[in-house]
């Protein structure tokens, strides 16, 4: 017989009520547990759709000059020692610190050339890249995979009047359109899309480049810094972030993030009340038992790590309980919140010894007050006297 | 020599507006080995008497000495200690903790015992088997009967060989068979040389002790 026994034998005596609040916890930590899943699973998901908008990050030759446009309107502009981006620098940018949260790079050249009597801007792209950074891109037809192939923009297509399947020479070399594009609205609508060596080529810029666009999104780093570390490796390129769209990216991310927490926050209030009114009932009913414990000797410390050791076991179980629910309501909920795609779960070791941790802190910081309660009651109580 | 000594002991207690003395400077010497009962009318101030010699109710005034050792001036786990370690109490109410075999009640007191649970159980045992019970060790206490659940209660308060043994009106919620098999347990402690106080409003179970001592409006009136 030790103090243990004492615990053990009267949690499995009042099973009901110990049930009640194991449950009470349980439901508890589940929800933080599905919370916080959700929003690592969540997190990853919106880091991946919002990828899915394009680029973050532009590289473009240095200019010393002033660009002259407003509005999509170009006046021209005076320009003078610029510095084409060689190719084979790119790799330069797969050695940054931050290298791991880049999803995408895709390097472009551009340039002018006479098809079926009308001037048009090629624009030399190498497709896998391009269709992962423009995933709002809907083809009529196919992506080009051959050297010999070309995708042409919808009012590209009007203009020289050709349609899928139907051949294209540039610079005296033939072309089969394999694809159209849909209307985006933008100025891809009036380019011809060309793989980027045979552009290169035809524009006689072998192993050059004129933009790269990069996708990066990390809730941990900002892109900021991405730009520094990107603009030491390229020194004569210009690296711009492109703001609107990596602050909002990141604005949404930290909404979802704090909508959790206000909600954890929430539930553990909750939880703790749940927790404070039962402990605080039970020792309530138990005024003659912990006064016999008293009468016969037992400390101010004895009473209380009875009723502290309860509340443990109680926390310990809701927590590993609470861990297995939430991980299976975020399992059940996340289909539904990522809008019926495939999202991966996260399984976090930090969540279930947190999950684990945060329950028993929960349950013993709200048993604190009815343990002190209990050790402070009268033993006289046990005695009937006065 | 004097196992416990009270000198000019009083107790006041709020109750609403007034102020309630259930003692008033009360002088007692009780002997080792002796058998004591206190005797009085409800309200006489006899289990506020015994809850203070029992070391759990810190008197208004007096002292009350228990092998040379001043109780009142221990702190409140020196206290508890004292009680752990020298002290057995009986209730009216038995108050046997429902969730614990007979067995485990009567180990109560060694819960806190730095003792290895093989000499907890030797000593529970012995302690059961002293007052009779020794073959229904593993039952809850709903299921025995009121006689059996008085003898656990006695085994609890004599399985740590306290020096004294108190009993708050043991008799009380027993019927009159019952009672006299109690007060015969009692007895034969007492005549192996367990010192034992005793509360009762039965004046037919002063026949067993060696003398009693009368409470009347918190003073002792009589004594023999």
């Amino acid at each position: 017989m030790k103090l243990h026994n004492i615990s053990f034998n009267n949690l499995r005596r009042r099973k009901a009520k110990m049930a009640f609040l194991t449950v009470g916890l349980t439901v508890g930590i589940a929800t933080i547990v599905t919370l916080i899943t959700l929003t690592k699973s969540m997190s990853g998901d919106i880091e991946r759709k919002m990828d899915e908008f394009g680029a973050n990050i532009l590289i473009t030759p240095q200019q010393y000059g002033l660009a002259m446009t407003y509005g999509g309107i170009s006046l021209g502009g005076v320009t003078f020692d610029q510095k084409e981006i060689l190719e084979s620098d790119l790799a330069r940018i797969a050695t940054i610190k931050n290298a791991k949260n880049i999803s995408a790079v895709a390097p472009k050249v551009l340039g002018g050339v006479q098809v079926a009597g009308k001037q048009v801007l090629l624009i030399g792209v190498q497709f896998d890249k391009e269709l992962k950074l423009k995933q709002w891109w809907k083809i009529f037809g196919e992506a080009p995979k051959a050297g010999n192939e070309l995708l042409l923009g919808g009012d590209a297509a009007r203009v020289l009047n050709v349609s899928t399947g139907d051949t294209l020479e540039i610079k005296g070399e033939r072309f089969k359109v394999t694809g159209i594009l849909d209307q985006t609205g933008s100025q891809d609508d009036s380019l011809v899309f060309a793989q980027l060596g045979v552009a290169q080529r035809l524009l006689n810029k072998e192993g050059r480049i004129n933009l790269v666009e990069v996708a990066a999104l990390c809730s941990g780093c900002p892109i900021g810094d991405m730009v520094l570390q990107i603009a030491e490796k390229l020194p004569d390129a210009k690296v711009s972030a492109i703001q609107q769209v990596v602050e909002g990216r990141l604005k949404s991310l930290d909404q979802f993030r704090r909508f959790s927490y206000a909600m954890a926050g929430v539930v553990v209030f909750i939880g703790s009340l749940i927790v404070f009114v039962t402990m605080m009932g039970s020792v309530n009913e138990r005024t003659t038992e912990i006064g016999v414990f008293r009468a016969i000797g037992f400390r101010k410390s004895h009473i209380m790590r009875i009723i502290l050791l309860e509340a443990a076991v109680v926390g310990l179980l809701a927590g590993l309980l609470g861990y297995g629910a939430g991980m299976g309501g975020a399992r059940l909920a996340l289909p539904f919140m990522a809008e019926g795609k495939q999202v991966a779960l996260v399984w976090d070791g930090l969540v279930g010894f947190g999950s684990l941790g945060l329950s028993l802190a929960l349950a013993l910081v709200a048993s604190l007050y009815p343990a002190l309660h209990a050790s402070k009651m009268d033993p006289t109580e046990a005695l009937r006297a006065l | 020599m004097s196992l416990i000594e009270v000198r000019d002991l009083a107790k006041s207690y709020r109750s609403g507006d007034e102020t309630v003395e259930a003692l008033r400077g009360v002088d007692i010497c009780i002997a080792q080995g002796e058998f004591i009962t206190i005797m009085g009318q409800s309200g006489s101030g006899k289990s506020t008497l015994l809850s203070v010699l029992g070391g759990l109710n810190r008197p208004s005034q007096g002292t009350v000495e228990m092998a040379g050792v001043d109780l009142y001036a221990l702190s409140g786990e020196k206290l508890a200690d004292f009680r752990s370690a020298k002290l057995g109490f009986v209730f009216q109410s038995f108050n046997l903790i429902p969730y614990l075999t007979a067995l485990e009640n009567v180990m109560l007191p060694l819960a806190i015992r730095s003792l290895k649970t093989r000499e907890k159980v030797a000593a529970a045992g012995e302690a059961l088997s002293r007052v009779g019970l020794g073959g229904k060790a593993d039952r809850l206490p709903n299921a025995l009967s009121g006689g059996e659940q008085e003898r656990v209660a006695i085994a609890r308060a004599i399985v740590n060989s306290p020096h004294i043994l108190f009993a708050d009106e043991p008799t009380g919620n027993l019927d009159s068979k019952t009672s006299l098999e109690m007060m015969n347990l009692f007895r034969a402690l007492n005549d192996a040389g367990q010192t034992v106080v005793m509360v009762t409003h039965n004046p037919e179970n002063c026949d067993y002790s060696d003398r009693t001592i009368h409470l009347r409006d918190g003073l002792v009136v009589a004594e023999g």
